[in-house]
């Protein structure tokens, strides 16, 4: 993390910007005031920790998810399709449809690449990522077809019914969104450490062929869950997104979460309490590149290289042990 | 070569070995799993750079630093593991080694004309994964032989070999000698060293106990040089194999089973019929690739049936080839590894719970028990030796006291310390009143073992009746009792 | 209501012209997968030579700008590389990682080079070059023996592609590294070195995909241009079953598919332009699905 910063202020300094300012603004940006550190950092935060969750849970599992983006998507339709249909519901009753439509959407949303592992042997990397593209016009679509506003203006939803929106903490941007995230982190937590099924999925991870044939584990359903799991993360993330920030639907509602999630749950190790931690960090990063961009002229996009940059490090990290604990065979 | 010194991280492969070929005579490299015979060839081929130590080649010092320069002096290697690539053909995998031109009918008639000079026919256009053993064996021969090697050294050729194919590989290696080529033979096998070789060197713990003709040696003496004296034995011939009671009761009954590939195409075993009583080991000779390793998967429950009836008394304990992906998963600790495969009623599971202390404390039992090496229950499975890691997979599966045994090779690539143990631990099960069905590609480990004998050959699996002759066994082997 | 066979013909060329920078990344990918690398960054390479060729083009002219890209696919190939070949990382999550900064760099750049003005449609780009004599031939002529150079490029690049793999040693000691790198090794291949050259090969055509969308389509460039042509162009390789041939075709067909939406414009049908959006993606999907099946991938792919 840290010497992806440094990068970032090298190739700042090079190209002509401020480094110190840059930086400046983006420290500001994220942790300056409680405003600051309640509305912009946390509240980038909690979809990436879930989504973060949801890659951990894939990762682990042995499948590689990189459609996150588009299960956040889909998710984030289901919830506004639902948000705006409950308009006269009570929220004990609206907010756990809104979520839990989008939960379901999440996971529908992967069972295509699912299906086609199972059945096909389709790398689910492909199949996933793929799908990203189809969501994104999938909602461009809804946002100009049927979810569009009653005015035909704009091209975004109606907002949903106030009964389906999440509490927010007066004074800040902050919603109940925060306690899920949590709660899903201590969860997972929970299974991996704890129960067998956890440990199940993890050995598959590990070694599928050995977990197959010596656990007497199925590993390709265990590796399927995993990825609905996933997916079904994904989409609450999106669902959580609707009905606790935007409140309505539009076209680039994610600033690449299912991407930068990735980034998230590989620095945190794939260890679920961990991504608590680096939810956090690349929250505050965005955050602070929205400042970044105001205040210094630095486009908010180089954030991604940083986040690369996270991702090579930890790639090579591991590669590197790996290699150690192969030759420290006796 | 003389004074070769080779360790690998803490083991003393080599401790300065001399080794001396001549042209025109067939040399063999004697010496038990772990002696240092491959690690010396591999010098020799240029796979591995010595500490210390030089190479000399018809006079001229040499740095043989890596096979292509190996190749390039005029030697060839066969090796124990074929380095063929299945999805390309034969004449592509020769065109390969030998650095030939790629166009394809010139270079199918140029393959064929090789091998048919050397005696060892084979179609150019044949993927070569789809070989038999013995063909692919042929392979990795005139892949050498087609990079015009003068000097052929070869590993354990007949390891995977039937007797009666292995005889076939050892004339042809006899004809490439009787032409001025010359040839080093590894093996542990002292009836081929005594048979077909010149000359004979026998290593023992990286050091040459022994080198000259093989004239005016006998079993007895070469065993002796490469076991030491805590007496002579040859190989691996221990006390005699365990009988079940008579009245024990059946715990393993197969009626006509038909097992498919693992790959899901074509069958892999056909109609077997055999049972197995409590206390008995039974075990299967056969080729690689004539349905053992699917009958054992199939019996052990982990690969289903097409057809045919299978009763067990219970769950069986499996014992996979390869420890490392099929056995072990490396990169989770020991005590993560023996949780795998637990069944909900083990002492350290609780409604659908893992308590890791149990399981913990539990390991640390098992790993004094079965004398296994290592830091702790926490160490990944990885830091283990091979021989440690079988322990491990011995131990998780024996723990249970399982009605039913499977091993499939159980002793590959391990010394003999931890053959034997390996090899205690099965009898025990059996005298403790388990069945136990035992494959190895190495035939005189299943005599070793055995109480009775299956052959496995081409998918049908026929009982050798007691007292037959090797010959017999390897016969039955190819033809399968047609 | 135009007429059919001038419809036809456009559609064929359209097909063509659209395919065209799918087929360069796809048989540069083809190249790089045969040697059992797998390489996820390829979208990634082909956004940075598009951005290569807008700066090089916008300086000095066209042809700078096609080399430009060539040279900044094979430094971002380099870059994953060194990543996923010699540190042995794993070559998925590395190849995202590239996309990723190749996203964000391009992105930077391309705000400090122009500003929030962007690029505009005063780039010198290449215009279709008709090919004397064949482009008479009724029908194919115009579809394919009147359009851009790269396209010839590209279409020379098949048989290119398959005299080198089946009629090469180095083509041959290629596709066994990608089929069994260990048994390659054996043979004396320096396996770690054809992956790496096989990766740069990859990264330089890509770059090239990404020039051409510039160059010789759009005509200027936009953030995320590629939308995802170089996932597409990995699936057009799986698809093509990792032969030059099966590359060509299935490419062109994606091409189809999305020239298809003029098709609909002329004719005169309202459809939403989304769904002619999704129709690459889901057709990929699709085809996967049902080509997958049988076919065999490269043994090694994706294996350290």
């Amino acid at each position: 993390m840290l010497f992806g910063v440094l990068l970032l202020a090298a190739g700042l300094q090079l190209a002509g910007y401020d480094a110190v300012a840059a930086l400046g603004a983006l420290w500001r940006g994220a942790f300056g005031s409680w405003y600051a550190f309640s509305s912009a950092t946390l509240v980038r935060a909690i979809p990436l920790i879930i989504i973060g969750l949801g890659i951990t849970l894939a990762f682990r599992g042995g499948a590689l998810n990189i459609g996150a983006e588009g299960q956040f998507y889909a998710g984030a339709i289901a919830a506004t399709w639902v948000g705006l249909h409950v308009a006269g519901r009570p929220a004990a009753v609206a907010l756990p449809a809104v979520l839990a439509a989008a939960v379901l959407a999440g996971a529908a949303w992967v069972v295509v690449p699912v299906w086609l592992q199972l059945r096909y042997g389709v790398l689910e990397v492909i199949s996933t990522l793929l799908l990203n593209f189809v969501a994104g016009s999938l909602v461009s679509l809804m946002v100009q077809g049927p979810l569009q506003e009653s005015q035909h203006i704009y091209p975004q939803s109606d907002p949903i019914a106030v009964a389906a929106r999440l509490p927010v903490v007066p004074g800040t941007r902050l919603h109940a969104g925060l306690v899920l995230a949590l709660v899903a982190a201590a969860g997972l937590w929970y299974v991996f450490a704890r129960t067998l099924w956890g440990f199940r999925l993890r050995a598959v991870g590990a070694g599928p062929r050995a977990a197959a044939i010596s656990g007497q584990i199925d590993a390709r359903r265990m590796t399927a869950v995993a990825l609905l799991g996933s997916g079904a993360l994904a989409g609450l993330a999106g669902g959580i997104e609707v009905s606790g920030v935007s409140y309505a639907l539009f076209q680039n509602l994610s600033p690449g979460y299912g991407f930068t999630g990735i980034a998230v749950a590989l620095l945190a190790r794939l260890q679920p309490l961990g991504v608590v931690a680096t939810g956090l960090l690349f929250g505050a990063l965005e955050a602070g590149a929205g400042a970044m961009q105001r205040e210094a002229g630095v486009p908010a996009v180089a954030v991604y290289v940083v986040e690369a940059v996270v991702i090579v490090v930890v790639l090579l990290a591991d590669s590197a042990s790996r290699q150690r604990m192969a030759r420290a065979v006796v | 070569m003389r004074g070769i010194v080779k360790r690998f991280g803490s083991v003393q492969a080599l401790r300065g070995a001399d080794f001396a070929l001549e042209a025109g005579k067939l040399h063999a490299l004697l010496g038990e799993n772990g002696a240092g015979k491959t690690t010396l060839m591999h010098v020799a081929f240029g796979l591995v750079r010595p500490d210390a130590g030089e190479i000399a080649i018809a006079g001229a010092p040499r740095v043989v630093g890596s096979p292509r320069v190996a190749r390039r002096l005029g030697i060839g290697m066969v090796h124990q593991h074929f380095t063929s690539v299945p999805a390309l053909t034969v004449a592509e995998n020769v065109a390969l080694a030998a650095g030939w031109p790629v166009a394809p009918a010139a270079l199918s008639s140029r393959v064929r004309a090789v091998a048919e000079r050397f005696g060892l026919p084979l179609d150019p256009d044949a993927r070569a994964g789809g070989l038999s053993v013995a063909l692919k064996q042929r392979l990795e021969i005139v892949k050498a032989l087609a990079s015009e090697a003068r000097i052929l050294l070869l590993d354990e050729p007949t390891a995977v070999l039937a007797p009666g194919e292995a005889d076939e590989l050892l004339r042809v290696v006899r004809a490439f000698t009787e032409a001025g080529g010359a040839a080093v033979l590894i093996t542990h096998k002292l009836d081929e060293a005594l048979g077909t070789a010149d000359r004979v060197t026998v290593l023992r713990q990286g050091s040459v106990v022994f080198t000259g003709p093989v004239a005016g040696q006998t079993a007895a003496s070469l065993a002796a040089a490469m076991v030491g004296d805590e007496g002579a034995r040859g190989g691996v011939r221990e006390a005699s194999p365990v009988g079940p009671a008579a009245d024990a009761p059946v715990v393993v009954r197969l009626d006509e089973l038909e097992v498919p590939r693992e790959s899901g195409y074509g069958i892999a075993v056909r109609r077997a019929t055999f049972s197995i009583q409590a206390g008995e080991i039974v075990g299967v000779a056969g080729v690689e690739g004539n349905g053992q390793r699917e009958l054992l998967r199939a019996v052990a429950g982990r690969l289903q049936p097409l057809r045919g009836r299978r009763d067990v008394a219970g769950p069986v304990a499996f014992i996979p080839e390869d420890r490392t992906t099929e056995g072990l998963i490396p990169s989770l600790t020991l005590t993560e590894n023996l949780v795998l495969g637990s069944r909900p009623d083990e002492p350290w599971i609780r409604r659908g719970r893992v308590d890791w202390k149990v399981a913990r404390a539990r390991t640390a039992s098992l790993l004094h028990e079965f004398g296994v090496s290592a830091s702790g229950p926490d160490a990944p499975a990885a830091t283990l030796s091979g021989g440690n890691q079988q322990k491990v997979v011995l131990a998780r599966e024996l723990a249970r006291q399982p009605r039913v045994v499977v091993a499939e090779n159980p002793t590959r690539g391990l010394d003999l310390r931890a053959t034997e143990a390996i090899h205690g631990r099965l009898r025990d099960a059996a005298v403790n009143g388990a069945a136990v069905l035992v494959y190895s590609s190495d035939l005189d480990e299943v005599l070793a073992l055995a109480g009775r004998l299956l052959v496995a050959s081409r998918g049908s699996i026929s009982e050798v009746p007691a007292g037959a002759t090797r010959a017999r066994i390897g016969e039955l082997m190819v033809t399968g009792g047609r | 209501m135009s007429d059919p066979l001038l419809l036809i013909g456009g559609f064929l060329g359209a097909s063509v012209r659209i395919a065209t920078p799918l087929l360069l990344a796809a048989t540069g990918e083809t190249v790089t997968e045969r040697s059992g690398v797998i390489n996820l960054g390829l979208e990634g390479m082909m956004l940075a030579g598009a951005l290569a060729a807008t700066l090089g083009a916008s300086a000095v002219g066209p042809w700078t700008g096609l080399a430009l890209a060539v040279l900044a696919g094979m430094v971002l190939a380099a870059v994953f590389a060194a990543i996923a070949i010699v540190a042995r990382a794993d070559q998925i999550i590395a190849g995202t990682a590239m996309t990723l900064a190749a996203v964000g760099l391009t992105g930077t750049i391309y705000r400090e080079a122009y500003g929030t003005g962007g690029a505009g449609l005063s780039l010198p780009t290449l215009a279709p070059v008709a090919i004397p004599g064949l482009s008479r031939v009724p029908l194919l002529g115009p579809a394919l023996f009147v359009q851009p150079v790269p396209t010839y490029l590209a279409l020379l690049a098949i048989p290119a592609a398959w005299w080198f793999f089946f009629r090469t040693r180095a083509g041959l000691m290629l596709r066994a590294t990608g089929e069994g790198a260990a048994e390659a090794r054996a043979a004396g291949v320096r396996t770690q070195t054809v992956r790496a050259l096989a990766t740069l090969v990859g990264g330089a055509f890509a770059g090239l995909g990404g020039a051409t969308l510039v160059l010789a389509q759009v005509g200027t460039f936009a953030e995320g241009m590629t939308a995802g042509r170089g996932y597409v162009a990995i699936a057009i390789v799986v698809l093509g079953r990792w032969h030059p041939l099966g590359v060509a075709v299935a490419a062109l067909l994606f091409g189809a598919a999305t020239a298809l939406q003029f098709v609909f414009q002329a004719i005169g049908l309202a459809v939403p332009y989304q769904l002619f959006l999704m129709l690459p993606y889901l057709l990929t999907l699709l085809a996967l699905g049902g080509a997958v099946g049988r076919v065999r991938a490269p043994a090694d792919l994706g294996k350290g």
